[in-house]
């Protein structure tokens, strides 16, 4: 409802501006999300209207489209919606790449400009994409271990993975190439399915389990919110700190207030889909080359950049 | 019906050891044979804080099929109750957050008879939606199932939605933290929920009705049960009970998103059943529902405790665990 709103709100705006600016190059981009199922897709659908409103301000002839989709299936057809539209690019997050494959080259083979955010199919190359956005999960599981070998090499670590999927396994063996060659031991990895009551009861079993835990890696904001919940409950002194990942305000707002059990946090912002926008409304009024991979990296937050990834506004 | 005969049984006769419901007693078995592995596993096990952790983390199953134990005993089937707990919980954060009461307490106290209602409603509506619409329970909790649940995202648009009262939060933390004469409180209210249940159940002309209602309707009707009435209570009583466990689920994380609570519903069943409860309705055994959360839930934590059972495996080392234990229950019923 609040969305349609701000849909329609967006609309009138574009046309109002739209009869005033006639001479500006007319452009639509359509965006295609997954709907806002979990804290991470919330951020995505808050930053993809976020920049949206942004552009349309900045270039008054462009209009951006966001259509958000639960499922592969009825993102194909909001593909199709969008196509029907007539739009000059299309920027995409798959719920799921490998289905929508097909959706997604029928638009580029119209000559669409298209840009991939994140989850790429098998086959990624430029028959699918002219623009690839990626966050880089290998690379957000190697932060947290390089840190944590750097801050306390001797550390006692237990894991707390989210669900058997490709994504968490890379993040896994990211991790393991981070604390290559350091004393680092790790105790303990069982899945805690990227939810907050699962990751408590996880917590409060390792802290039976273990007598001695000195960090915890638990490479998601949602599951630190349990786990700290855990921590304080067994009012154990031992855990020194946690480290988290993606980057939810309630954890970035933990590092910059100095938090000793947040200390840090690794970076996988929803807001690559800002990057992609910024970039495909950049192909088409800076005359700059886009086209390519970028790869977005798992930036360490630490309480001196924290501010900069700090949105307070967002749900996520 | 054999549930009829069984009670007509048990009161013509003098109760001796010979006469002792084994179905009844065939969960607390199952129970006593895991505590026993368990031990095996890992000494720390056994100990007093990790079985009082367990006990108090299924409390809001155990609660919730407390409620479910009299829907299926009467037939019926509540899909709706994991986003119910995820509904009725975001609500009530919501309105602790809004502030239109100025106390800390007071406003506590407004939030918990606010939480109340708004679960009895939701329960209402399922049991008028089945009864009144004639709709079959399945399909109409699976209807409310994705209603309560959209309803929860959109009021979190998809993100969390955070209890922000640091004064609320000191407030209210020991109702799940705290405890009662070295007992956590989460445990307490099981108990005491479970009693006034199985007081209503077994003692009760309503409780009466419920199993009546679930062994045949039609036989109900006729003998002048307001079948309608009777099963749209008890829908009724299980909002109340989601909200029981929606006013301990809030204060330990003091936040909900919209993966709260998914797959509860399915839990909850599995409880009733494993706790000696039929499926298909007309017996209901509300001590045996809450040993069979607390099997649920100690399953998961002997996984987890032993150091043999690879990460991958669990869910499958558990499923065998739930059929193994309903095996032992049902070889104890036939020797009977």
């Amino acid at each position: 409802m609040r969305k349609g709103l701000l849909g329609i709100a967006a609309v009138a705006m574009m046309a109002l501006t739209g009869v005033a600016h006639a001479e500006e190059k007319k452009v639509t981009i359509g965006v295609s999300i997954p709907a806002a199922d979990h804290g991470w897709t919330a951020g995505v659908v808050f930053h993809a209207e976020r920049v949206a409103k942004q552009l349309m301000e900045k270039h008054p002839g462009l209009n951006v489209i966001v259509k958000t989709s639960p499922d592969p299936a009825s993102q194909a057809n909001a593909v199709q919606d969008l196509e029907t539209q007539g739009i000059d690019a299309l920027v995409i997050l798959p719920t799921d790449p490998d289905p929508l494959v097909n959706a997604i080259k029928e638009v580029k083979g119209k000559g669409t400009f298209v840009a991939l955010v994140d989850r790429a199919p098998s086959v990624n190359d430029n028959s699918v994409r002219d623009l690839y956005v990626a966050g880089n999960n290998p690379a957000l599981g190697q932060v947290a271990g390089e840190y944590i070998k750097a801050t306390t090499p001797e550390a006692k670590v237990v894991v707390i993975r989210g669900l058997p999927i490709p994504i968490d396994q890379q993040r896994q063996d990211g991790f393991d190439q981070g604390i290559a060659g350091s004393k680092v031991e790790i105790l303990d990895r069982q899945y805690g399915n990227w939810n907050r009551d699962d990751a408590f009861k996880v917590m409060q079993d390792y802290l039976t389990k273990y007598p001695q835990i000195d960090v915890v890696w638990c490479q998601d904001d949602d599951m630190a919110v349990g786990v700290l919940q855990a921590i304080e409950q067994a009012k154990r002194t031992d855990i020194q700190y946690v480290v988290a990942g993606a980057g939810s305000k309630e954890m970035i707002k933990k590092v910059m207030d100095g938090d000793k059990m947040i200390p840090v946090d690794v970076l996988y912002p929803p807001a690559m889909v800002g990057t992609a926008l910024e970039m495909t409304a950049a192909n088409f009024y800076g005359q700059v080359p886009v086209r390519g991979t970028y790869t977005i990296d798992a930036t360490l937050v630490t309480k001196d950049n924290a501010k900069d990834f700090y949105f307070p506004d967002s749900p996520f | 019906m054999s549930v009829n005969e069984e009670s007509i049984q048990s009161t013509s006769h003098r109760r001796t050891w010979r006469d002792v419901d084994l179905r009844a007693v065939a969960p607390f078995a199952a129970l006593a044979l895991l505590l026993i592995v368990g031990a095996i596993v890992n000494p720390n096990f056994i100990g007093l804080n990790n079985l009082a952790n367990v006990a108090t983390r299924c409390a809001f199953i155990a609660i919730i099929a407390v409620g479910a134990t009299f829907v299926i005993s009467a037939g019926d089937l509540d899909l709706s109750v994991g986003s119910m707990v995820a509904f009725v919980a975001s609500l009530m954060i919501l309105f602790m957050n809004s502030g239109v009461i100025a106390d800390p307490t007071l406003m506590l106290t407004a939030a918990v008879v606010f939480a109340v209602a708004a679960g009895a409603a939701c329960g209402l509506a399922n049991g008028l939606i089945t009864t009144v619409g004639r709709i079959e329970p399945f399909i109409a909790t699976l209807g409310t199932m994705g209603i309560y649940r959209g309803l929860t995202t959109w009021l979190s648009q998809g993100g969390a939605i955070t209890l922000r009262e640091p004064e609320i939060q000191e407030l209210y933390r020991p109702a799940y933290f705290g405890s009662i004469l070295g007992v956590p409180v989460p445990i307490a209210i099981i108990l005491a929920v479970t009693a006034v249940a199985a007081f209503i159940l077994y003692r009760t002309r309503y409780g009466r009705h419920v199993v009546a209602v679930g062994s045949n309707s039609d036989v109900a009707r006729y003998s002048g049960i307001a079948v309608n009435r009777v099963r749209t209570i008890a829908f009724v009583i299980q909002g109340l009970c989601v909200a029981v466990a929606v006013l301990l689920y809030v204060p330990r994380l003091g936040s909900t998103s919209a993966t709260t609570g998914i797959l509860w519903e399915l839990q909850a069943i599995t409880a009733v059943v494993v706790g000696g409860t039929a499926l298909k309705g007309g017996a209901g055994r509300v001590w045996g529902t809450i040993c069979g959360a607390f099997i649920l839930e100690l399953v998961g934590n002997i996984m987890l405790l032993s150091n043999f059972i690879s990460e991958y495996l669990i869910g499958a080392m558990q499923g065998a665990i739930i059929i193994i234990a309903m095996l032992v229950q049902r070889s104890l019923v036939r020797k009977s």
